[in-house]
């Protein structure tokens, strides 16, 4: 029977049928970091378990770590508390931890893939609702809560049902200044922040495969604000390429016959699927979002709606309160609103062709009087390539401040907020209310679009920049 | 750790109605990190229940007297969604939370109920805003898992569906380690049968840094 990627993927990880759809799946990689990592790893040693394979666990702190240059794990005094037991907790189990300071370290969904520890055609979980973004490179990857971490920690496995499978095909090419970003905002706000619930979401189609690999991750990164846990692509040559050579990828004869099998994944050409979405890519323009939902989403020439026209009450009730708590008049054009903040960083978008994106736009240009300006790289890695290549000296010389690899200001459990009423550009995944910080106002947008408007101090389209 | 079961539950529905509550909303990411699971009630839904100086809002459903520690929580569509934080559900346990009923649930939001015994619901809109008018005044629902019926305030019974393997572990507050763990044998089988089939799915000890 014709399967797709997703089915492929599932039946290759099946230990035991359990009936109904529920199966116990083996699981290949587990990421842990900084907040989720703790409890669950405690929770284990509190049963008197052991770690079912540490050498399938990786352990790296992000979201609670400082920013701050000249960081060290107690510059955020509640972050150096949960740093240190991850550490202590991995050293006692075996697992590899990754430290602040040496390669390795950074936001789990970029460190992942960089040194090959996620590779196409394995499961992957992570106590972290973005742990989607590594189904770019092919892998089965989902996001799980404490009490499924802790059962992969001492099982290996988890109890799943399976989910339906939708796929979204975007044809087409998407235009200069278009990014994979804007290309995820335009879904969500096209279908809606619930379309993907109860669905693995696989993305195909012309504009899909142009897409680098890096990119591919921003993608897949957001499936979860579609409402689906799994985002996949399928890996082709392209994802062969950027897997080999990585520090975990395997070697050799051995991953010549695992590219052949990675390539077999893609799905059949007669599989069904629950559900088929169709996309133009041509029509999608850069893309930013203007309430409090990531399906808020709008062209950067559309207009914020209006409550007047809602269709129904409880629609209208939303935009009055998403508009209201964003500061923003209806029919406003969204272009040209004043920013004060500008936060390029997150797993969505803080990897090394991210910040070239941004940089590209910054060189030669300056941040705007009144805004604060931070660009945070996703690991030790992508800071130490990007200043080897000169990103740096391009974004300090334009006013931005180059930071430390964590999740910094997306999740605002580090101490690092966006001020309450202000209004920041941001190149995270979540709009939601208090999420940069009780009372901030966050657009999201690409890297581009987000120099942009540091540069210019509006929301602005980078393509009247060129 | 046994779950607590959940067999049945009686009480008010607070009508929370409003589309994409996000965990974030729920639980703030600080207060998870500064505080213990058991004491996150306080701090659930805080983005809705307290105004800007910190007072709280008599406005906001969840701080009138009819629905404090209401055990049913009413919400429109995607509730629970975006982070994978547990702690949302910690934290509506913390207020007494035991049953939430919605037309739809962030995936992750909805393993998690299950993980701590707490119900979701799926029911329609339609059905869900109708529940919600009823008990706007605190009447009280009752939610029956065993028999898989609600009753309405006006004595209105309707079933709804929930997965046969969710509701037995549901039911007897099974402990979902525990029972894998029984089939240790069979995952260190597949396990050893892995390495051959897929050689490169395994990491290399020490082989980097």
């Amino acid at each position: 029977m014709a399967r797709t990627l997703f089915d492929k993927l599932w039946d290759a990880h099946v230990v035991r049928e359990l009936g109904n759809g529920w199966a116990l799946l083996h699981i290949d990689r587990h990421l842990l970091h900084d907040l989720s990592g703790p409890p669950a790893m405690a929770e284990v040693a509190a049963r008197g378990l052991p770690l079912h394979n540490p050498e399938l666990d990786f352990a790296t702190p992000d979201h609670a770590a400082s920013s701050q240059p000249g960081r060290v794990p107690g510059t955020f005094p509640l972050g150096g508390r949960l740093h240190g037991a991850l550490r202590d907790l991995s050293a006692k189990s075996g697992v590899r931890f990754y430290d602040l300071g040496q390669p390795g370290q950074g936001i789990v969904h970029v460190m992942g893939p960089e040194l090959g520890i996620v590779l196409p055609g394995l499961t992957v979980i992570c106590g972290d609702s973005h742990t989607c973004t590594n189904g770019g490179l092919g892998a089965l990857a989902f996001g799980v809560g404490s009490s499924e971490s802790t059962h992969a920690l001492a099982t290996q496995t988890l109890r799943q049902q399976k989910p339906r499978r939708m796929r979204i095909r975007c044809d087409g090419v998407l235009g200069a200044g278009v990014t994979a970003k804007d290309l995820a905002l335009h879904l969500i706000g096209r279908l809606g922040a619930a379309a993907g619930v109860g669905y693995a979401i696989e993305f195909a189609g012309e504009a899909v495969r142009a897409l680098d690999v890096e990119a591919r991750l921003t993608l897949c990164n957001l499936t979860v604000e579609l409402g689906a846990r799994f985002g996949l692509i399928a890996p082709d040559a392209r994802t062969v390429d950027w897997v080999r050579g990585r520090p975990f990828a395997p070697t050799g004869a051995t991953f010549d016959d695992a590219a052949a099998y990675w390539l077999s994944l893609a799905s059949d050409d007669c599989a069904e699927y629950d559900r088929e979405e169709t996309i133009d890519a041509a029509a999608v323009a850069p893309t930013v979002t203007w309430g409090t939902s990531p399906e808020d989403a709008i062209a950067i020439d559309g207009t914020v709606p209006d409550p007047a026209q809602a269709a129904d009450d409880a629609s209208r009730s939303a935009i009055e309160a998403a508009l209201d708590y964003m500061g923003l008049a209806p029919r406003a054009t969204i272009a040209g609103t004043p920013v004060d903040w500008v936060f390029i960083g997150s797993c969505a978008n803080s990897r090394l062709t991210d910040l070239r994106a941004a940089a590209d736009v910054a060189r030669g240009r300056h941040v705007a009087d009144g805004v604060t300006a931070w660009v945070v790289p996703g690991s030790e890695n992508v800071k130490r390539a990007a200043e080897a290549e000169g990103l740096r000296e391009v974004f300090e010389a334009a006013g931005f401040q180059w930071r430390e690899p964590g999740c910094s200001m997306c999740v605002a459990a580090n101490g690092e907020q966006v001020p309450p009423q202000a209004r920041c550009v941001s190149t995270s995944n979540r709009n939601f209310v208090g999420r940069q910080g009780p009372g901030a106002r966050t657009h999201l947008a690409s890297p581009a679009m987000a120099a942009a408007a540091a540069v210019t101090g509006r929301i602005t389209d980078v393509r009247t920049l060129a | 750790m046994t779950m607590t079961p959940f067999t049945a539950v009686s009480g008010a529905a607070a009508p929370l109605m409003r589309a994409n509550v996000d965990t974030d909303v729920i639980i703030r990411i600080e207060r998870l990190t500064a505080f213990q699971r058991d004491q996150l009630g306080p701090y659930a839904f805080e983005a809705l229940r307290l105004r800007a100086d910190g007072s709280e809002d008599p406005a906001c459903v969840l701080n009138q007297p009819a629905f404090l520690r209401a055990p049913v929580l009413l919400a429109a569509e995607n509730f629970g969604c975006g982070s994978s934080r547990e702690g949302a559900v910690w934290a509506l346990m913390g207020l007494g939370i035991r049953c939430v009923i919605a037309p739809s649930f962030g995936d992750i939001f909805f393993n998690n109920c299950f993980q701590n015994g707490v119900l979701p619901v799926r029911l329609p809109i339609a059905q869900v805003e109708a529940l919600a008018a009823q008990c706007a005044s605190g009447a009280p629902v009752t939610v029956d898992l065993q028999a898989r019926i609600l009753t309405a305030p006006d004595g209105r019974v309707s079933s709804f569906d929930i997965d046969p393997l969710r509701r037995e572990a549901l039911l007897h507050g099974l402990d979902d380690i525990g029972l894998t763990l029984k089939d240790d044998a069979l995952i260190r089988e597949w396990q050893q049968a892995d390495h051959a089939r897929r050689p490169w799915a395994w990491p290399v000890q020490g082989a980097a840094g």
